[in-house]
Order: structure tokens, then sequence, then C-alpha cells
């Protein structure tokens, strides 16, 4: 396959990711309320969600600087970039060279920063509350995340999401530090994304709300951008979980005829959905932490992280 | 059954016994304490077995066999009932900050397996990764002892610390079937003693916290 080809597939890698994201949502939602013996939205709400707020007004506070206007877009961008990074249906596209596991978090660490810097940009209470909260988190979360990204890439020898997703696809056997870095990275997604047990992403209560709380000064199209990024992320983390430590369907280096590439999108939805059903059941199994809980859960991730780093020396010695 | 295979699942419970150890660790309330000692124990149950399958030396077997019967199963029956008898089971013990005491737990497993990689680096690689966990288990009993004021969560700490023996004798290929027994017992017995010396401290002093002890040999001076 040529130049062209490898730039189609690129392509198609971004189109269903961006696509695919307020599906993820929707289906959460719908599943939850489910389980809640409610019949709840349809799980293509989100689409309908984005599409009203997108024709909407777009109403600005009046303090509001230019950063307010740009953010919205620069955030869905880099989130957008950092998703179509990771490998969903073949390891090796066009730009997995530089699917650095590391630059995905950073890019990530970007929009995160950008999004706290908005929510302080209009001045007001929540905004504030909202980013501090976030900000704690996430400088929780982080080093957590950074000790996974070392366990898989010690193993794999590199940190680039292809080769660790092309490694894992081969490896056989029981690894324990796997198991550990599976456990820190469900709980550092969880806390990411904003889910149940650190907050409540259905919830506009004042006091327990986090990412909600950075939201509400917009509206309109840059709400929507807002929200479509949110979906995208939660994705991002299904589709890291997916490629690394489920690497089944993908197609390895050197790609197969169109029917491997049907099996492979199908075996990515099979991953995308279980993923999302099992986050439904979790999310109304367990009830929200309280917020100066929370560093007690991440630091179980971060703990989890080094444990099967340092574990990860001794199984290096047969 | 391949040597890899066998090295993987060896590892597993290795590293979940040492994972354990940490859940010990953090654990502030004494009845999920003895839960997780009981799951300590089973584990060193399971490891054993397995070492005893993989170096097919059937005298393992009894060795697990008395892990699972007396650690898995008599020894937390018996701390369950006398938490309860003692009224014990709602109170949370302050431990020394949780985040520090993983944060030492940490650098206590870095150290042994740093150690015990130079130290055993000819080993056969079953052995060193056995070992070498194993004194990791022994380390982050050592340091419940040392950062528990309840004497009943420092002998907790005790028993882990002795799983953790148990863990590196299996691995090194060594240890004779009479010696495992007399080990096993000696534990029983020093339970028993120490069950006794607890009930007295308490009817002595009204409370299991190493602390008060302190406090009269102060008052005493």
């Amino acid at each position: 396959m040529g130049l062209i080809g490898e730039i189609a597939l690129q392509f198609c890698q971004m189109a269903l990711v961006v696509i695919l994201a307020p599906a993820v949502v929707g289906l959460v939602r719908k599943m939850k309320a489910r389980l809640q013996r409610r019949i709840g939205p349809p799980v293509l709400q989100p689409y309908r969600d984005l599409r009203r707020l997108f024709g909407k007004e777009v109403v600005l506070p009046e303090n509001a600087s230019w950063l307010f206007r740009v953010a919205p877009y620069a955030i869905f961008a880099l989130t957008w970039v950092a998703v179509a990074l990771v490998p969903t249906f073949r390891t090796g596209l066009l730009f997995s060279w530089c699917g650095d596991l590391i630059a995905i978090v950073a890019l990530l660490g970007a929009a995160r920063f950008l999004q706290a810097l908005v929510a302080l940009d209009t001045g007001t209470s929540f905004g504030g509350i909202g980013s501090s909260r976030e900000v704690m988190i996430a400088s929780l979360a982080e080093p957590a995340m950074i000790m996974v990204v070392f366990t898989v890439a010690l193993a794999a020898g590199s940190s680039q999401l292809s080769t660790v997703a092309d490694f894992m696809a081969h490896v056989g056997g029981l690894r324990v530090s796997f198991a550990m870095a599976l456990v820190a990275l469900i709980i550092v997604a969880l806390a990411e994304n904003a889910r149940i047990p650190v907050d409540n992403p259905a919830t506009h209560l004042e006091l327990t709300m986090i990412h909600e709380a950075m939201l509400l000064e917009y509206s309109g199209r840059h709400l929507a951008m807002i929200e479509w990024a949110t979906a995208l992320k939660l994705l991002l983390y299904i589709s890291v979980i997916g490629c690394i430590f489920f690497p089944f369907g993908l197609i390895t280096t050197g790609g197969g005829g169109p029917l491997a590439y049907v099996l492979a999108i199908a075996a990515y939805l099979f991953k995308v959905i279980v993923a999302s059903l099992l986050l439904a059941s979790l999310e109304t199994a367990i009830a929200k932490m309280r917020v100066f809980r929370v560093p007690n859960l991440t630091g179980i991730a971060l703990m989890l992280g080094l444990l099967g780093t340092l574990l990860l020396f001794v199984s290096g010695g047969l | 059954m391949t040597q890899a295979f066998a090295f993987d699942v060896a590892h597993m419970f290795a590293g979940l016994l040492v994972l354990v150890s940490f859940m010990m660790l953090y654990q502030d309330r004494l009845l999920p304490l003895i839960d997780a000692l009981t799951l300590h124990s089973l584990l060193l149950a399971f490891s054993v077995a397995w070492q005893a399958y993989v170096q097919d030396k059937p005298d393992l077997y009894v060795t697990a066999f008395i892990a699972l019967a007396f650690k898995a199963i008599i020894i937390p029956m018996a701390f369950r009932r006398m938490v309860v008898r003692m009224n014990l089971h709602r109170e949370i013990e302050t431990a020394v900050g949780t985040g520090i005491t993983m944060l030492i737990g940490i650098g206590l497993v870095a150290l042994s397996m740093d150690l015990m990689l130079r130290v055993t680096a000819g080993a056969n690689a079953l052995v060193r990764e056995d070992v070498a966990l194993a004194l990791a288990v022994v380390l982050l009993g050592l340091l419940m002892m040392v950062t528990r004021r309840n004497a009943i969560s420092q002998v907790i700490g005790f028993m882990s610390l002795e799983n953790g023996l148990i863990l590196a004798g299996t691995g090194a290929r060594g240890m004779p079937l009479v010696v495992e027994i007399s080990v096993a017992f000696s534990v029983l017995i020093a339970f028993i003693v120490i069950g006794i010396f607890l009930f007295r401290i308490r009817e002595r002093f009204d409370t299991v916290d190493l602390q008060a002890l302190d406090n009269i040999r102060e008052a005493r001076r």
C-alpha cells in the first residue's frame, strides 16, 4: 500500500474516534440508566445535544479575554491529536512514530492546563474551585500514569504505543507487573475522566463537582467543543487500555486485506462496548468519595505503578 | 509445561504476596487487617503448593497444608475472636501517616530487589525472584511492626514477616520437613503466648496500645 493508502488509514483512524466518542458517552449513560431501572436517553442522544449546541448562540461573560474563545478549539484539537495517535484497529499507522505514550500524556496535560486556565479567566468562584480541584487531582494522577508508562515501556523496550501493542500482542504468560499497571491505569482513567469515585459527571451540585464547575460559563458551540473533547478523552483512555492490555484483533505490521480491517474494527468496537458496560456497572456499584479521599485512591494507583515497575526488574531475570 | 510458565505463576503468587503486604500497611482497621492476613497466608499456601509441584518435592505440600490450616484458618479465627472480645473491632488505629509508610515500603521493596539481584546473580531465576520478593515481604512485615502502636497489629506484622520467611525457605530448595514443622509449631506457640500476653496487658493497663506502656515507664522514672 502506497503513501496515499497510509494517509487514508490514518484519516480513517481520526474519523473513527471522533465519530465514535459521543456514542460511548451515550452508551455509558444508557447502561447506567438501565441499571438504575430507568429507561434513560437513547444512545445517540449526545449527537443530538452536540447538534443543538452548535446551532445555539454563544453567550460570552463580560470580562472574558480572547483566551476564553480560543480555548475550546485548542482543547478539542489537543485531545483529538492525542486520541488519533492511539492504535485502535491497526498498529504502525503513518503517524505512529510520534505516538509516544509520554507525548500523549503531555498533550492531555496541555489540554487540562488550558481548561483550568480559562476556568480562572472569567473570575467566578466556581471556576476557581473547579480548576483548583482539577489540578490537585491531575497532579496526583499524572505520576501514577507516568509509572504505568514506565512499566509497559520497560517491558516493551519502547514507549511508543504501536511498539508496545505489538509487543503485548506477542507476549505470553502471566505478568503480575502488567496486572498492577492495568489496575493503576484504570484508577488513573477514572480520576482523569472525572468518573464516579472521583467526580460525578451527571451532577451539578456545587460542593462535589470538579470537571463541570469549570464549564459553567460556556455555552453554544464552545460548550459543544468541550463536551466533545471530554468524550474523546474517555474514548482515549478506553483505547489505550484496550491496545496495551487487550491487543487482540489489532492488525500488526504488514496489514491484511479488507476483511482483516473489518474484523479489526469489529474487535475494537467490541472492546469499547465491553469497557463502557464495565464502566457503567462500576459507576452504579460504588459511591462517589469525598474530595479529600481522592489522594488515597490515586496514591494506590501510584503505588501499584511503582510496584509494577519494581517487580518487572525481578521478572526480567529469566 | 514450560519453564517460563512455571516461573510466571510463581512470580505472580510472590508478587501478589508483596501487594497484600502493602494492603496490610494501608489498613487502619483491625478486622480488614485480619482479612488481609488471611489472604496473605492463603497466597502463601498457593505459592508453596506451586513450588512443590514445580520442584517435584511432595514434602512441600505439607508446608502448604500447614500454612493453609494454621495461618489462613486457625490464627485469623482466633484473632477475630480476640478482637471482638476486647471490643476493638470498631476502633480505627492511628497508624503513622499512611502515605509516608507506603513510600517507605516502596523504598524497602526497591532495596530488597537491588540487594538480592546482586547477591544471587548466578542463581536460578525462580530462586532469585522468590528470595528477592520474600525479603521484600519480610521487610514490609518489619515496617508494619515498627509503624503500628496497637499490639494486635504488631502481631499481625510478625505473622506476615514469618510468611515471608517461609516463602524464602521454599524458594531456596532447602529447609527439610522437620524444620518446617517445628517452625510452624513454634509460630503457633508464639501466637498463643502473644495472645495470653495481650490479655494480660489489657487486664493490667486497660488498653493494648503500646504507647500506654511507655507512658507508665516514664511515670515510674
